[in-house]
Formats: structure tokens, sequence, C-alpha cells
């Protein structure tokens, strides 16, 4: 439905923030959304449409590791 | 740390271990791209899994009556401007394209913050955005509305929302399905509560799901133990990024500029208050009231399909791409027939262009 | 009427079909070792390989590179790949009214250290200045000739010590099954530095163009011995390149995603606006076909390179596969096609 890819907020100017992708930056509208320097957000055709940890932004990865042990456990207790 | 192959793998198994045959459907071109570039079907239909892509790209529920409008506006002398998915959608007389090449002032742009800044640019010409895409793309058209864009920026407003069609498609009860999985980034927007009542009133599974190859696969796998254990409700996969309530700002700015209104979905019948209209406060922004007169040919056309193409069954799911005559002879990638063979996203496309000839 | 489109001249298959049905059908000859027919990178005549090149790229200056370093390095490399050594090249200038002097200037001393990097010398020429509005600020052609480079033929009989040979010439149809495919560095520079300059969809990006001879590190690929192919993978990316070589060859190719080098620059700007990595042009690298036992040496040569740092192998020609199949990180499968017309950026 729609291409939405996060990066990182590096400064901001009124409603405008330059969000670096991991190497391509790019001033997006930040007005949907509580960002700040140092802010992770998604971005979709030039606007932020979200606000994510770091942690999410980053380690994607072990979040579904997580999500997979989280499920065994599930598993057990039912 | 376990690699992004490995998870897989673990996913796989627990599928495999589950034991269900399972018939899925997505709403999303990303989903469908997702599935295809990393080669994720042959991965899930070894484990019982079936995907179908339902209405879920904006070049593929966009109808030939608004590619028409849009060409009209750019032959009319207007400067339209689009998002590249736009560029080749085929109305009966042509693309975007096909009218740049007539020598029609048509741009590309990433996002509509460059199409005001480019109407700013020359403001003795009139300059119309194309306004495509679901709850994730219309606050940006909000928020560019009611930020006092300039007098010679229009909006031709082709945004839909994505609830009632998922109504519409169940229904129609034409395709039997064991759950739904729901797209990531509008949800970001609506959150998760506008699917709730999906799963209440059909007991069906659904999952919210993000658009990494892993994302996809865990949702399938939290569908499968939903079946399982004889569950239909609404999961959150990609709570990393989907709150509950969505984005309050989003939601508020949709409606501070858009209302409902009825409209076709290529392949549907009109589906009641799945469009976004202009509010009559931002009336002077509208291309179909600033460009009546031009529009107003447009408006007396009908829009038969096109011969054999049965790109409408595609999109309700009723029918797999390769089902369809037409898929990879007389429409292709090169010569597209319908919608779903245009668009990047479209079903037919990514399976030519992902499974060959 | 049918009118030329944009995709008629992006590398693509729209452009392949237009050159077969509308001008190698009527220019064909029997002139050649390597002739017009065959759309290789470069003719062969009376054992001189023969190119010429127009640039036409939009802005002229772009982060690492301009028009000027970008037709030397294009022109220089469609040689090398054939397995030649640059004798001379020609240089024309179809020059705007109007265009600033020092722009032109910048081009031209831009042109000198790209020849000069490459060790080659433009011998001859030709200016035309057109009337303000006529063509786009400027637009360069580049030909250039050269002879069979000396280890072309050790290189060679290297090859026959591990299979059969039959041409004279690395061509985009010497590819048999079991041939390791290397590429000489990360794919997809040039184009996003283009696409970051571009007006409706620029971004700051860190990624710069890659545009450069690569006749000296062919030249140390050469030295290792095994090279049975070669290509620039420019208009249509590291995708084109593959499918020609698959078809030219009549042979499969399996790739592996993990092992295509592409900057995070890349990768990222590339998720932004929605394209395949795969698909985006490249103006200083070099596809290789090598016979499998000496793959490992090739690459070793071509890391010592400065060109060369990022190489890898990235697959094999297999003659169980139709068409370029790759094998994706997460354990899929999926084909490669050829695009069509240039990348365009979407939201969806």
């Amino acid at each position: 439905m729609c291409l939405a890819v996060p990066g990182k907020v590096v400064k901001v100017k009124g409603s405008e923030g330059l969000v670096d992708f991991g190497g391509a930056k790019r001033w997006v509208n930040i007005s949907l959304v509580d960002a700040k320097a140092g802010s992770y957000v998604i971005v979709h055709a030039g606007f932020a449409i979200q606000t994510l940890g770091k942690r999410e932004a980053l380690e994607t990865i072990a979040l579904w590791a997580e999500m997979l042990d989280k499920m065994g456990e599930d598993v057990k207790d039912a | 740390m376990p690699s992004e192959r490995e998870v897989a793998e673990r996913i796989v198994r627990e599928i495999k271990a589950l034991g269900q045959r399972l018939r899925l459907m997505h709403v999303c071109g990303t989903h469908q791209d997702t599935l295809v570039k990393h080669g994720l079907q042959p991965l899930l239909s070894e484990a019982g899994v079936h995907i179908v892509q339902g209405p879920g790209c904006p070049v593929c529920v966009t109808t030939p009556r608004e590619i028409e409008e849009a060409r009209a506006l750019a032959l009319g002398g207007a400067s339209v401007t689009a998002f590249g998915d736009m560029m080749n959608v085929p109305g009966p007389n042509g693309s975007l394209f096909s009218a740049r090449e007539e020598g029609a002032d048509v741009r590309i742009v990433y996002s509509i913050t460059d199409a005001v800044a480019m109407a700013r640019e020359s403001p003795s010409k009139r300059s119309v955005f194309m306004g495509v895409g679901f709850e994730t793309t219309a606050p940006s058209t909000a928020v560019a509305l009611l930020s006092n864009p300039p007098d010679n920026f229009f909006i031709l407003s082709c945004h839909r929302v994505v609830p009632p069609a998922l109504e519409a498609i169940i229904q129609m009860g034409e395709v039997r399905l064991d759950g739904l999985i729901e797209p990531g980034h509008v949800s970001t927007i609506i959150g998760t509560r506008p699917y709730v009542g999906i799963s209440k009133r059909w007991k069906i599974p659904q999952v919210v799901a993000g658009f990494e190859p892993l994302d996809l696969m865990m949702a399938v796998l939290m569908l499968a133990r939903q079946k399982s254990q004889g569950r239909g409700e609404v999961e959150n996969e990609y709570s990393r990024v989907v709150r509950p309530e969505g984005n309050v700002k989003a939601l508020k700015a949709m409606r501070e500029a858009f209302e409902p209104c009825d409209v076709a979905w290529r392949g549907f019948p009109t589906i009641p208050g799945s469009g976004m209209a202009l509010r009559p406060k931002l009336a002077a922004h509208d291309a179909r009231r600033e460009f009546e007169d031009v529009l107003a040919p447009v408006s007396e056309m009908d829009f038969p399909e096109p011969r054999g193409c049965i790109c409408g069954e595609v999109l309700r799911g009723v029918v797999e791409s390769d089902e369809c005559p037409l898929f990879g002879k007389a429409c292709t990638p090169e010569h597209p027939v319908g919608p779903c063979m245009v668009s990047y996203e479209g079903s037919c496309n990514i399976l030519y262009k992902y499974k060959g000839k | 009427m049918p009118k030329v489109k944009l995709s008629h001249g992006a590398g693509g298959r729209a452009m392949q079909r237009l050159l077969k049905e509308m001008v190698v059908s009527r220019l064909a000859s029997d002139v050649g070792e390597v002739r017009l027919s065959e759309m290789d990178d470069s003719a062969i005549v009376d054992g001189i390989v023969f190119t010429t090149d127009s640039h036409t790229v939009k802005p002229l200056f772009f982060p690492g590179g301009d028009i000027g370093s970008l037709s030397i390095a294009g022109t220089v490399n469609d040689l090398a790949v054939m397995g030649a050594e640059p004798i001379a090249l020609s240089l024309a200038m179809v020059v705007e009214e109007g265009l600033d002097l020092d722009i032109l200037e910048k081009v031209i001393g831009s042109v000198a250290r790209t020849a000069r990097k490459a060790g080659v010398s433009i011998v001859t020429g030709d200016t035309k200045v057109m009337e303000r509005g006529a063509v786009d600020k400027l637009v360069l052609n580049t030909s250039g000739i050269g002879r069979r480079h000396p280890l072309l033929d050790r290189n060679l009989y290297i090859v026959q010590k591990y299979r059969k040979f039959a041409g004279k010439w690395p061509r985009d149809s010497t590819l048999a099954g079991g041939d390791a495919l290397v590429v000489s560095g990360t794919i997809g520079d040039h184009g996003v530095a283009i696409l970051s300059a571009r007006e409706g969809y620029g971004f700051e990006s860190e990624v710069r163009s890659d545009a450069a001879p690569m006749n000296h590190a062919i030249s140390e690929a050469l030295d290792a011995g095994g090279v049975v192919a070669m290509k620039d993978p420019t208009r249509g990316g590291l995708a084109n390149a593959l499918n020609e070589f698959s078809e030219k060859s009549g042979v499969g190719i399996e790739i592996d995603e993990a092992a295509i080098p592409i900057k995070p620059g890349v990768r990222s700007a590339c998720g932004m606006l929605g394209l395949d990595p795969m698909e985006i042009g490249n103006e200083g690298k070099v596809l290789f076909g090598v016979v499998g036992e000496k793959a490992s040496d090739v690459l070793k040569s071509l890391r010592k390179t400065p060109e060369g740092r990022q190489a890898a192998i990235i697959g094999r020609a297999s003659k169980k596969v139709r068409g370029v199949v790759m094998r994706t990180k997460i354990g899929g499968r999926r084909i490669v096609e050829p695009p069509i017309g240039d990348p365009v950026p979407r939201i969806c």
C-alpha cells in the first residue's frame, strides 16, 4: 500500500526535519508526529507518519526472535 | 544473535508444526512486493500457506476515469504533478506519460511538498497534484492543503480508505479466506481498532503486518496459530510502529481536509464512503471545481473494461494472476492492458517479473 | 504515428527491441570480426576494436563526477571490456549558445584528468554551437579505438586449461555453465548520485558516482587469467548486464543476494524511493565471467587495485536454471528480469 522507511531526525527547522535514512538524507515534513533531533521516524512520500524507538528502528531481528520466544512460552502456559 | 535466515527457518518450522492449510489475503502492493522480491511464496507454500492479493495499490484501484481526468487537465494546459507510480497507468486514451509525449507538462514528484514548491515557482500557471493513495498518503495531502498553499495549486483527489473495501470483499463472499494480513502503514495512521468490527462480524483472524520479510512471515504464523486455536481476532505484528489508536494528528488533519464520498474502485462496484472528497472550505483548491470546463467531456464518457481484462476478479482475489487469459500474452509489463500489470506493485506485474513468462 | 519514448533510450528491453527492429536490421553488414548486429559494447574491424558513445547526463555535474569524466571513462571501459587496450579517443561537443565558458573549461579539465588516469589521449574531435534552446547546455560524443590486449592470449590459454573456449575475444556470448560471475565493486553508486541531484526528488547523499576508467583493473584480471566475458553494467544496471550474458550465452545464471556488494547509502536511497539497486546504472564497474577454477585468483588481483577493492564473486552460470535467478538473503528464490525503461521513484 505504501512504502515507508525508518530514518533518524538529524535536525529540525519549523515543521521540517532533516532525516538520515542511513546514507541518504532528506528534509521531510514532521508536523504529523512529535519528533526532535535524535528521534527515529518512519517516512512516507516526504512525511514522517510515526515515531519509533531506537531499538525498534535498528534491532528488528532481535524483536522477532523475542516474539518467537514469547509465543513458545504462551504455548507452554496454555 | 540469530540471522534473518535462521529466524525465517524457525518461523517456517513453527507454521508447519501447526499443520494448517491456509488461504490468506493481503490488500497491499508493498506486501506483494515484499512477498515476491524476497521469494517468500515458495517458502510459505511449502508450509501449506497460499496468499492472495486483494485491491491494494493506489495504481491498481485508480479508475480509468481518474486517469482520463488527469490527462485532460495536463492536455488542457495545467501543469500536472504525480507520484512515479501513476505515470504508466493506461486510461482508454493513454497514460500521463503519453500525455507528456504529446507536449503536456507532466512531472514526477517524490512528495506533495515538491509539487507545492513547483506551483510556487510558476504562479501564473495552474498546477494540479494527482492525490492518490490510502490513509497513509492522504494526511500529507491534507497537511499541504491546510497550510495555505498558493492560489494556483489544486488537488485532483483520488484518495481512498481501506476498511470499506475490506468489508466489501468479505461481504461478496466470493473468496474463502482463513485470515487477512492488514497493511502496516495504513494501520500506522488508522490504528488497529477499525478492523475489530470485521473480526467480530465474520470471526476472521486479522494481523497487522510490517514490510520486512520476517514481518510477513511472523504475521502468517500468528494467523496460523489463531486458526489452530479457533480464534478470530485482530493482532498487531507491526507493534514497533503501529499503535492501537494510530496517528491522532494525521487522523485529525484528514478529517479536517476531506469528507467521505462514494467512489468506484477498479474491479469493484461503487463502494459507499470509500472515497475522500475535499471539504467545501477547501473548494478553492479542488481541481474538479476549478477545471469543471476541462473535465466536463470526461464526466460524460463511460469506461468499459478493456476487452478480456479481468483485473477486477484478480483484484477481488477471486482469480489468480496467471489464470487471466491475457497474462503474459496480450498483457505484459511493456504493453499492460489493466492496472494489475502496469503498477510495479500490481500482482500480475510482480508475478510476471519474478516468476518469469 | 507511434513516437519515440524515453524507455527507448534507457538500456532495457524497449531499447533492445528498437535497435534490433529499426536500426540494426537496416545497417547490418558482414564487416568485422565483431559486427554491428551483435550489439556488443564495441565492434572489431581488422583487429581494431572500435566504439562510440554519446553523453547527455543531467545535471552536468553530480557528486563524484561530471559529463567530462563520464564520457572518457565510458568509452575507455567499452574498449577494455572487449579485451582491448585503448589506442586513442575522439571528443565531439555540441554546445548551447550562452553556456558559461567556465562550465566548458571545467568539463574539459575533467576530460583531461580522466584521460591521463586511463593513460590514453584525445587525438581528434569536433565542436558545434547551436542557438539557445536547440540543445540542453552540452552534449558530448566520444569514440575510441583499441588493439588486442597483450595479456589476452595468455588469459584465454589459461581458460582452455579448464574448458573449451571457441572465440578469440571475451564476449557476452562466451559464458558457459560452471563459470563464476564476479563484480568489480559496489553497485548503484552512479545512478543514486545522479538521482540525488535531480529536480522533484533530490536528496542529500554521501554516495558519489563511481565514474572511472577500469582498464587498469581489467589488465590485472587478465593477468590472473581465466576471464571469459566482461561487460560494464551501465544503463539498466546489473540486472540488464546479467540478462544479456544469460541470453547471448544461452546459459542460466544463479546469483546470491547476500554476496552482492551494495553501499548502505545506495540501499537507503533505493529504499526511500522504492527502487531496486540491481536496476540502477553504474559507470565505473565491470561484470566478469571467469572459469570457476580461476575465480579466486581474479578476485585477489582485482582487490589489489583501487577500483576493485570491493570486488566480489556473486554467483555462477548454470544449465540447471533458465534466465537469471537470485537466492534471496531470507532463503527464497526469485527471477531477475531486465528493467523496462528508467527506474521511477514510487510511493507504493
